[in-house]
């Protein structure tokens, strides 16, 4: 019987192995995927009693931990003390509501569990000793007085404002309208849906500063623009006759203003008086085609980069049954309505800013980011970024030609709001029209420097549901906050 | 060193171990260290070495590892079930010291010949069955979580297929050396017991609808069956019966089919109808919530878990994540606090019992003895493998207690008293061979 029985035991110890087994890949291999998933509450609950790293700018604190006794454990809460102020990119962490914003894809080094192997094991020595993990500290780039700024500009207009350092990339402000307080999410995530906003829906959780696809209307002239500069086939003194209109598809498009016809003048002209006609014919001579590749180059088609989640920032470019969409063939876009910003074009404010970005920065658009540093809690760098360049969109010279066309916009054209004295400003104006009278989408472009210097602050300014154009609506939202970032000290 | 010298040395490292992990879980319950786990591991301590002095009277020659792995399992049991639950933890205690009583009366009832049991083997084999059908019985049983597993006896409840376990092992050793020989001929008359097992099997399997139990029952009986006959033949078609007959009730067992379909799909993409609230769920926040919330518990764990006392089973308001956490889902709670580690750990101090009862049964002499160790130690196995298989989605989720860790009375006590039919059976083997 003894063989028999030898078998038996095989069996019976093999069961139990079996269990080993399964007991390995759950606790290995599937960890992962079981800690990510959304239901996964034991998991949400055990993140909470880490001591989550800090976020800051870079003085200011935006997000910390309240510590919370429950059951002999601590628990760590969030607490927000910038409430409304940087809710879009810091987003939140909770319990019932999971994260977002850097809290949701930072939050390996915000919990110190993407630290290296030395440190895990330093760590896990930690938790045998019961002190509590804590997490890295994330300091960002965003100036809070222009985020401030741009806020309070905002007002109750939906809309978002982006502004970059167009040198590096640093993003400086991210500000959308309406926000929300970030730590009513947890407890009264109710009351947020029922701000008092001029749209409806308001949308707060919304970053319309990334997430906002709008008709960019004017300030996509200046991708036109770079794209006929670079076809070589056009330079800022060729002239063009205006008639007032422009026949696209055998319909004809008129000029904003079709009061006065601009007759003979160049195309710097048609860009500070933004010249309909002109960059129509523009477009129906280059092709659908080489302006989507000019605009390629400034970043369309591509979810901007930046540490915030995917999932929070939208590609830009043509969009056909809400998918983005890029044309096979030239004829299945109308050009000379997609060269001045109509058609189905859409852009995010963070891609704008990124164009202005590229023309200030002698037509090198730099990757955008706002994490500047990772500090270890006691206070060593881990990692600082360093700037990188994402493409180069125009030529030095034609960039710089295209950057003296939109200074003179700013001076003696459409966007003379905004304007700072001792500063070279240049920007575009833009407004889209919906189809709804009084709701359009205004905009305004623009780089910002000192005279003799590269500029130092790219924006972009989008509003929704405005009864007058960008260079009365949006081109001094944009001045107001360029002047938080410019002029220390000053009074926004 | 005689074996009872090693048993004690064993002991006492057992007792070591299970101390410091014992501490550990007073010190989180308490908030502070003091000294009021001694008299807890005081009590366990002296329980054991009360085991170990009875079986140096009794049994001097039996295997010395089966005590002290009872030892430390028992206080694997004890520590987390107390973690979890304080006063669970002071009944499973109490149930620790009646099973070492039991332990010692078997030892000393059975010290002369325990094949005795062997003449008695049809009552065995008769009040097994009707042990497993008793919770069906109108008045008595209990049902619990939809299963019907218990029995009311005035103020105490009892599982009475945690000793029908037992009484099958025994009845089965005694049947099977008795008819071996024609079984393995295959003569149509003997195949009649085997199909009436089958198909108490099956009866019992409807009568409870506890998977389970049937489960476990079953594959003793298929596995002694073997055994004794060494046809393959025989697990064949008793799987094959077992799993027809089980596919035929599916439709009428609810519960079964519940179970499969958890086991099968425990997370959805799209909400599906919930019987419980009658609403539409994902099925993680329904049916499987238990299962889903068991696995992210175990995950948790990692390599090295967070330690005694430091793992996550309540919500942020304190509500318990996962039911049943002390007796059913106990495995998924020792895995998060003791990690990859511990928990493989754990599982093979059941090795090493399964390991050692298996070669009680190798060295013993007559048939009676060898089937009798070797169903009781696959016995430990497949209910150690139904239980924390089911924990781990190996196969569909049954609720049967992990042998001495589970809170629960009745399976603790069966459980002493089927080491202490192993220590007999050793005893006798090891002196027979040495005379």
């Amino acid at each position: 019987m003894n063989r028999q029985l030898t078998r038996v035991a095989w069996v019976a110890m093999a069961l139990i192995v079996a269990l080993v087994i399964g007991t390995t890949y759950w606790q290995t291999w599937a960890r992962p995927g079981l800690a990510a998933r959304q239901d996964n509450e034991i998991q949400r609950v055990a993140e909470f009693e880490v001591r989550r790293g800090l976020i800051l700018a870079p003085t200011r604190v935006l997000a910390r931990n309240k510590a919370v006794k429950r059951r002999g454990k601590t628990l760590y809460f969030r607490r927000y003390p910038q409430g409304k102020l940087t809710a879009h990119v810091v987003g939140y962490s909770t319990i019932s509501r999971s994260r977002a914003g850097l809290e949701k894809s930072l939050n390996g080094t915000l919990t110190g569990t993407d630290r290296a192997l030395s440190d895990l094991v330093e760590q896990q020595l930690d938790e045998l000793k019961g002190t509590p993990i804590v997490g890295d500290n994330v300091i960002t780039t965003l100036n809070l007085r222009a985020q401030r700024a741009a806020l309070e500009q905002l007002g109750r207009t939906c809309g978002a404002v982006a502004a970059l350092d167009p040198r590096t990339g640093k993003l400086l402000v991210m500000a959308s309208s309406p926000s929300y307080d970030p730590n009513l999410v947890e407890t009264r995530f109710g009351t947020i849906g029922s701000v008092t906003a001029d749209c409806r829906p308001a949308a707060p959780l919304v970053n319309r500063a990334s997430q906002g696809l709008y008709a960019p209307g004017s300030t996509f002239k200046v991708v036109t623009l770079s794209a006929a500069l670079e076809s070589n086939r056009y330079e800022p003194d060729s002239t063009f006759v205006d008639p007032g209109y422009c026949i696209a598809y055998g319909k004809r498009v008129n000029n904003f203003d079709t009061s006065r016809p601009f007759g003979s003048l160049t195309l710097a002209t048609a860009l500070q008086f933004s010249v309909n006609s002109v960059f129509c014919n523009i477009g129906k001579a280059l092709g659908a085609k080489r302006i989507l590749d000019q605009a390629k180059r400034f970043g369309f088609y591509e979810r901007p980069p930046l540490e915030t989640p995917d999932g929070e920032r939208y590609p830009s470019g043509l969009y056909r049954n809400g998918e983005l969409w890029y044309p096979k063939r030239n004829p299945d876009v109308d050009a000379g309505r997609m060269a001045f910003g109509q058609e189905r074009m859409l852009v995010t404010p963070l891609q704008m800013a990124m164009v202005a970005a590229g023309i200030g920065n002698a037509g090198i658009v730099m990757k955008p980011w706002v994490v500047d540093k990772i500090l270890s809690p006691l206070g060593n760098t881990l990692s600082r970024t360093r700037p990188e360049r994402l493409s180069r969109a125009v030529g030095p010279v034609n960039a710089r030609d295209i950057q003296n066309m939109m200074v003179r916009a700013v001076e003696a054209g459409t966007g003379t709001a905004a304007r700072i004295p001792g500063f070279r400003v240049g920007g575009k104006t833009g407004t889209a029209e919906t189809g709804v009278p009084g709701r359009n989408t205004t905009w305004f472009i623009a780089f910002a420097g000192r005279p003799d210097r590269r500029p130092e602050v790219a924006i972009a300014v989008a509003l929704e549901g405005q009864s007058s154009t960008g260079g009365a609506t949006a081109a001094p939202i944009a001045r107001a906050v360029m002047e938080a970032l410019l002029v220390p000290g000053s009074n926004p | 060193m005689t074996a009872r010298n090693r048993e004690l040395f064993i002991l006492l490292l057992a007792a070591i171990v299970a101390s410091g992990a014992f501490a550990s879980a007073w010190f989180q319950e308490a908030a502070a260290i003091d000294y009021g786990w001694i008299p807890w591991a005081a009590l366990l301590a002296a329980l054991f070495v009360v085991a170990h002095l009875v079986a140096r009277m009794t049994v001097p020659d039996a295997d010395p590892t089966l005590l002290p792995i009872t030892a430390l399992l028992c206080a694997v049991g004890l520590t987390f079930v107390y973690r979890l639950d304080p006063e669970a933890g002071r009944k499973q205690l109490v149930w620790v010291a009646v099973g070492v009583a039991v332990l010692a009366g078997v030892l000393l009832w059975l010290r002369w010949d325990y094949r005795v049991l062997e003449r008695y083997k049809y009552l065995f084999g008769i009040s097994a069955i009707v042990l497993l059908m008793l919770p069906s019985v109108p008045g008595l049983g209990q049902r619990i979580n939809g299963v019907k597993l218990w029995v009311d006896i005035g103020p105490l409840q009892f599982q009475p297929g945690e000793l029908a376990k037992i009484f099958l092992v025994v009845f089965l050793a005694g049947y099977l050396r008795d008819k071996r020989e024609a079984l393995a001929v295959l003569r149509l008359k003997d195949i009649g017991p085997l199909l009436a097992i089958w198909g108490a099997a099956m009866l019992v399997l409807v009568q409870t609808s506890d998977l389970g139990s049937a489960l476990l029952n079953f594959g003793i009986f298929l596995a002694m069956l073997y055994a004794a006959t060494g046809r393959t033949a025989f697990v064949g078609v008793g799987l094959v019966l077992f799993a027809g007959g089980a596919t035929l009730l599916y439709d009428r067992l609810d519960r079964v089919q519940q179970r499969v379909t958890v086991w099968l799909e425990p997370w959805t993409d799209d909400k599906v109808y919930c019987a419980l609230n009658g609403a539409m769920e994902y099925r993680q926040n329904c049916d499987s919530y238990q299962l889903v919330k068991s696995l992210y518990s175990i995950a948790n764990g990692g390599y090295g878990g967070t330690g005694i006392g430091n793992g996550t089973f309540d919500s942020v308001d304190g509500t318990r994540l996962i039911p049943y956490l002390e007796t059913d889902f106990v495995y998924s709670a020792i895995a998060q606090e003791l990690g990859l580690i511990g928990a493989a750990a754990v599982l093979l101090l059941y090795l090493a019992l399964v390991a050692r009862g298996m070669r009680v049964a190798l060295i013993a002499q007559d048939g009676f003895s060898k089937l009798l160790a070797a169903g009781l130690s696959f016995g430990f196995a497949l209910q150690t493998f139904i239980i924390v298989g089911g924990v781990l989605r190996l196969v569909p989720l049954t609720g049967i207690t992990l042998p001495f860790v589970s809170y629960g009375g009745t399976s603790i006590v069966a459980n002493f008293v089927m080491v202490a039919l192993l220590m007999l059976v050793s005893h006798r083997a090891v002196r027979h061979s040495r005379a």
